[in-house]
C-alpha cells in the first residue's frame, strides 16, 4: 500500500526489541513481500534481497569523502550505523534493464506479443533513509504524477512496504539537513525505526506512518515509548544532523544557475569531469532511460528493451549527424542545471535530495555543493 | 504467448501496426508515404504540427512529423528523408508492408490563433513537410484566414519538395509562394540565396500576421530574428524544435532543452517563450 | 515620369542624404536596361558602376574548372548590386546575368570615387551604407556556407 503520511505528533510511538524486529521481517515475508535491505558485499553496503536480521551489516559503519568510500568496524552492534552507499531504491522501482515487449513478423505484418511487461512486484524496503524517502517522492512526481504514468514504476511502487530508518550517523558527503530532506524521516513510510543503542538494551523506537504500518505493528510485541526512549532517539538524530559539514544554500538556486549559463566556472569543472556518468548512476532521482531494439537472426522476432541511460553519454543528445552536447562542459552543466534548477520548472521541486552519493562516487571527487558555491561566488561550507 | 488485440492497447510505448497504402518519391532521398491502420478501429486523428514515432521492425524508431491532411482520419502521411538506419528502412517500404506507429505526440501549430490573420509559413528543407498540414488546413478553411504566404528555401533545385503542389498553391486566392535555393545551376530561374532574403518580397503586414517556422535550427533562429526586425511580435512567431527522442512521452529525458521536454512541451513553441534558449550553445 | 534625382532620393539606400549630395549622385546616374539572359557585368572586368535594381532579377554566378557553373545569389528589385567600384583593385568578383529583362539605375563609379575623395563627408555616408549591405550579404552567405539542408 502506498504509504500515506500520518503526522508524527498524532501517534504515540512504540518500542520493540531486536528480536521483534526480526519477527517483523518474518511477518512481512509470510505476507508475500520480497525483503530488500542493506547488506555487505564486495566492501560496500548494497541493497539486495535479505531474509533475516543476520543479513544486515551489524556493527559496520562507513567513511565517505569525495571519491572515497570505506567500511570500518564499529565498537557497537548497530544494525543501521552507516549512511547510504552507491545504490538507491531506484534499483527496484525503476529497473535498469527491462523488456518492454516483443513482436513477431509474418511476411509483411507484425504482431506485438503480450510479455507481461508490468508484472506487479511486492517489495518491502527495509532501512530507507530520509533522503531516499524524498528521492522516492521525487520519482513519484516524475513518473506517476505528470501527464503520463510509467506503468513499470507504478506496478512496483503501488505495493511497496516501506520500513524507514532514522539516521544515527552522517558521513562528510551528506547534506540532507541543508536541503530540508533529512536526516529525520517525517513521512512517506509505513513504519519508521529509530535505533537506540543503549548497552544491554539495544532497541528500536517504532513510528507508524500508515494504516498498513499500524496493522503490522499490532502483530508485534511492543511497549509504549517512554520520554527516555524519545530523548535517546532524538539525540541520535540531532547528532546525525549537526555533524554534517556540507550544505547547499537553497535560496534562489534555480535563478542563480539559470542566470549563470555562461559562467567561467563550467570550464573549470569540465577540466576535471570524466563524463563517466557515475553521478547519474548513483543519484536516486536520475531517471533517464533509452530504448534498444533488437532482432533475432531469423529476422522475424524483435524485442524492445528499456535501459538506464545518462545525460553524460556522448550520444545522449545525438541528432542530425552530431551531438548537441558534445563537450564535457555542456554535459556537466546539463546535469547540474537540470538537477538543481530546471527540475523546479518541470516538477515543482529540486531534483536533489542531499544524499551526497554523487560526491562520494565521483572518481575525481567533484562536489556539487562546491561547484554551486563557486558559481555563486561566496563561501558557504562550514568546514570544507 | 497471447496476441494483444491492437484495438485494446492503450499503452503509449506499444507501436500500433499500420500498413503502407502508397509511396511517392519526392526527390532522390526523400519519400512521402501514407499509412493506414491494420485494424480500422485504430484510426488516428492528429493536429498539424504533431509527430508520430515510426518503428521499422527490429531496427528502431524515429520521430517523424505528420505531413498530411488533418481532416482525413483514414490515413496518416509522412515525408521522410533517408539519412540513417531507420529512415533508410522506412523509405524502402513497399505497399502493404507494416510499420509500427505510436502517437500522435506533441504540441500543434497554432491554427486557431492564426484565424483572421495573415499566415506566414517559413520552411527550410524538409521543414516544409510539417508545415504542409497547415497549408491543407488553411486552404480547406480559406475564409477563416487572411493571406497565406509560403516562404520556402532548400539546398538546390533538385531538393525541392512537393513541386506540383507548390505550383497549385501559388494559384490559390490570396496565396503567395516564394521559393529559393542555396545554390543552383544556370538553368534555374528562381531565387538563389538564404530564405530570409525572400521576406522583402512577401509584403508582410506585421501587425496582423502569425508566422510558423520549420527547418534546421540555425535557419529558424535567423528567420525568427528577421521577422522580429520586420515588426512581427515574438508571441506571433512559432518554431518547431527538434531533439533526440526515445520515448516521446516525457520519461526518457533525451529531448530536454533547458526546462522543456520537446516531446510534450513542444515541438511547437512561441518564440517569446524560447528566444533565450535558441541563443545558448550546446543546450 | 519621375526624375532620376527623385527616384534616388526615395530609395532606402539613399535616405538621409542631404539635397546637395543627392543632386551630386543624380549627376552620376543614368537609366539602363538589360535584355534577358544578357550579362550585366563579368568577373575580372573593371568595376565602374553600381546599380540600383528597379525591375527584374539578376543571378550572380561563379565558375570553377572542376564544377558546374553555379548561381550563388539572385538579387531583385530594390536591391543594390556591386560594390567593387569602391575598393581597389576595382574589378568585379562575379558574373551578373539578367534572368529576365532588368531595368536599373547605374551610377558611375569612377565619377563617384572622385567626388568621395574630394568630399569625405559624402564618402563616409556612402561607405556606411555599403558596409550595411556587405554585412547583410556576409551574414546570408555564412548561412549558405553552413549548408544547413545537407544530409549528414
Amino acid at each position: 500500500m502506498k504509504a500515506v503520511g500520518i503526522p508524527v505528533a498524532q501517534e504515540l510511538n512504540s518500542v520493540i526489541t531486536i528480536a521483534e524486529l526480526g519477527r517483523l521481517l518474518q511477518i512481512l515475508t509470510e505476507r508475500g513481500y520480497e525483503l530488500i535491505g542493506p547488506t555487505m558485499r564486495d566492501g560496500a553496503i548494497v541493497y539486495d534481497q535479505i531474509e533475516t536480521l543476520d543479513d544486515l551489516p551489524a556493527g559496520w559503519t562507513d567513511e565517505q569523502e569525495p571519491g572515497r568510500y570505506r567500511l570500518h568496524r564499529r565498537t557497537d552492534d548497530a544494525l543501521f550505523g552507516y549512511a547510504v552507499s552507491g545504490q538507491s531504491w531506484k534499483k527496484y522501482l525503476h529497473p535498469a534493464n527491462i523488456r518492454l515487449w516483443s513482436a513477431n513478423r509474418q511476411n509483411t505484418a507484425f504482431h506485438i506479443l503480450n510479455n507481461e511487461p508490468v508484472r506487479r512486484k511486492r517489495y518491502a524496503f527495509i532501512g530507507v533513509r530520509s533522503c531516499d524517502l524524498s528521492a522516492i517522492a521525487v520519482l513519484d512526481r516524475v513518473l506517476l504524477e505528470d501527464r503520463q504514468q510509467d506503468h513499470i514504476y507504478a506496478a512496483r511502487r503501488d505495493e511497496v512496504f516501506v520500513v524507514a530508518v532514522q539516521c544515527i550517523h552522517s558521513v562528510s558527503t551528506c547534506f540532507c539537513a541543508s536541503m530540508g530532506t533529512g536526516p529525520q524521516a517525517k513521512g512517506g513510510f509505513d513504519l519508521a525505526l529509530a535505533e537506540i543503542l543503549e548497552p544491554g538494551e539495544h532497541r528500536f523506537l517504532i513510528q507508524v506512518g500508515s494504516e498498513a504500518g499500524r496493522e503490522i505493528l499490532l502483530l508485534l510485541a511492543s511497549r509504549n515509548a517512554t520520554e527516555e526512549d524519545e530523548r535517546l532517539a532524538h539525540a541520535a538524530l540531532t547528532h546525525a544532523a549537526v555533524i554534517q559539514t556540507r550544505r547547499i544554500d537553497t535560496t534562489d538556486v534555480r535563478d542563480v544557475l539559470l542566470a549563470n549559463f555562461d559562467h567561467s566556472h563550467w570550464d573549470d569543472v569540465a577540466d576535471r569531469c570524466l563524463t563517466c556518468a557515475n553521478c547519474t548512476l548513483v543519484c536516486p532521482t536520475c531517471f533517464c532511460t533509452t530504448v534498444e531494439d533488437t532482432i533475432d537472426i531469423s529476422g522475424n522476432h524483435a524485442e524492445r528493451w528499456r535501459r538506464q541511460d545518462s545525460c553524460f553519454a556522448l550520444e545522449f543528445s545525438y541528432i542530425h549527424g552530431g551531438n548537441v552536447r558534445s563537450t564535457a562542459k555542456s554535459r556537466y552543466r546539463q546535469w547540474m542545471t537540470h538537477k538543481l534548477a530546471s527540475w523546479f520548472d518541470q516538477f515543482g521541486s529540486s531534483g536533489c535530495v542531499g544524499c551526497g552519493r554523487c560526491i562520494t562516487w565521483c572518481p575525481v571527487g567533484i562536489d556539487i555543493t562546491q561547484e554551486l558555491q563557486a558559481i555563486r561566488g561566496k563561501a558557504e561550507n562550514a568546514n570544507p | 504467448m497471447q496476441l494483444i488485440d491492437p484495438a485494446s492497447v492503450d499503452v503509449p510505448m506499444l507501436p500500433v501496426p499500420f500498413t503502407v497504402r502508397s509511396l511517392v518519391r519526392e526527390t532522390y532521398d526523400t519519400f512521402t508515404f501514407s499509412l493506414e491502420p491494420l485494424n480500422r478501429s485504430n484510426s488516428q486523428t492528429f493536429q498539424p504540427g504533431q509527430f508520430s514515432m515510426l518503428w521499422a521492425f527490429g531496427i528502431g524508431e524515429i520521430p517523424v512529423s505528420i505531413s498530411g491532411n488533418s481532416a482525413d482520419s483514414s490515413s496518416l502521411t509522412y515525408t521522410v528523408r533517408s539519412v540513417g538506419q531507420v529512415s533508410k528502412a522506412l523509405v524502402h517500404l513497399k505497399p502493404q508492408e507494416s510499420v509500427g506507429v505510436r502517437g500522435p505526440f506533441g504540441t500543434a501549430w497554432p491554427v486557431k490563433e492564426a484565424c483572421g490573420k495573415d499566415v506566414v509559413l517559413v520552411a527550410g528543407g524538409i521543414g516544409l513537410a510539417p508545415l504542409r498540414s497547415v497549408i491543407y488546413h488553411v486552404l480547406s478553411n480559406r475564409d477563416h484566414y487572411g493571406r497565406l504566404i509560403i516562404i520556402y528555401g532548400t539546398r538546390t533545385p533538385r531538393d525541392l519538395l512537393f513541386r506540383k503542389e507548390l505550383a497549385q498553391w501559388a494559384k490559390q486566392p490570396r496565396t503567395n509562394v516564394l521559393t529559393t535555393v542555396d545554390s543552383s545551376g544556370l538553368s534555374w530561374r528562381g531565387h538563389v540565396g538564404v530564405v530570409t532574403n525572400l521576406f522583402r518580397y512577401a509584403q508582410l503586414n506585421p501587425s496582423n500576421s502569425l508566422a510558423m517556422i520549420c527547418g534546421p535550427e540555425v535557419m529558424m533562429r535567423f528567420a525568427a530574428r528577421e521577422l522580429e526586425t520586420r515588426g512581427l511580435p515574438s508571441p506571433a512567431i512559432y518554431l518547431s524544435m527538434e531533439r533526440n527522442m526515445k520515448c516521446a512521452i516525457g520519461f526518457c529525458g533525451h529531448c530536454q532543452w533547458g526546462p522543456h521536454f520537446i516531446c510534450k512541451d513542444g515541438p511547437v513553441f512561441p518564440y517569446n517563450r524560447i528566444r533565450a534558449l535558441t541563443e545558448h550553445h550546446e543546450l | 515620369m519621375q526624375t532620376l534625382e527623385h527616384i534616388i532620393s526615395e530609395h532606402p539606400f539613399f535616405v538621409g542624404l542631404n539635397a546637395s549630395d543627392l543632386h551630386l549622385l543624380a549627376g552620376c546616374a543614368k537609366n539602363v536596361v538589360f535584355p534577358p539572359a544578357g550579362y550585366i557585368l563579368k568577373e575580372g572586368e573593371e568595376a565602374n558602376q553600381f546599380f540600383l535594381l528597379r525591375q527584374g532579377r539578376v543571378a550572380l554566378e561563379i565558375f570553377s574548372p572542376n564544377r558546374k557553373p553555379a548561381v550563388i545569389e539572385t538579387l531583385g528589385p530594390g536591391e543594390i548590386m556591386g560594390w567593387s567600384w569602391l575598393l581597389h583593385p576595382y574589378h568585379w568578383k562575379f558574373h551578373a546575368r539578367a534572368i529576365e529583362q532588368v531595368r536599373a539605375i547605374a551610377l558611375d563609379g569612377k565619377c563617384l570615387r572622385k567626388k568621395c575623395e574630394e568630399n569625405h563627408d559624402l564618402g563616409y555616408e556612402l561607405l556606411k551604407r555599403f558596409a550595411k549591405i556587405i554585412e547583410h550579404r556576409l551574414e546570408a552567405t555564412r548561412l549558405q556556407l553552413l549548408d544547413v539542408y545537407a544530409a549528414h
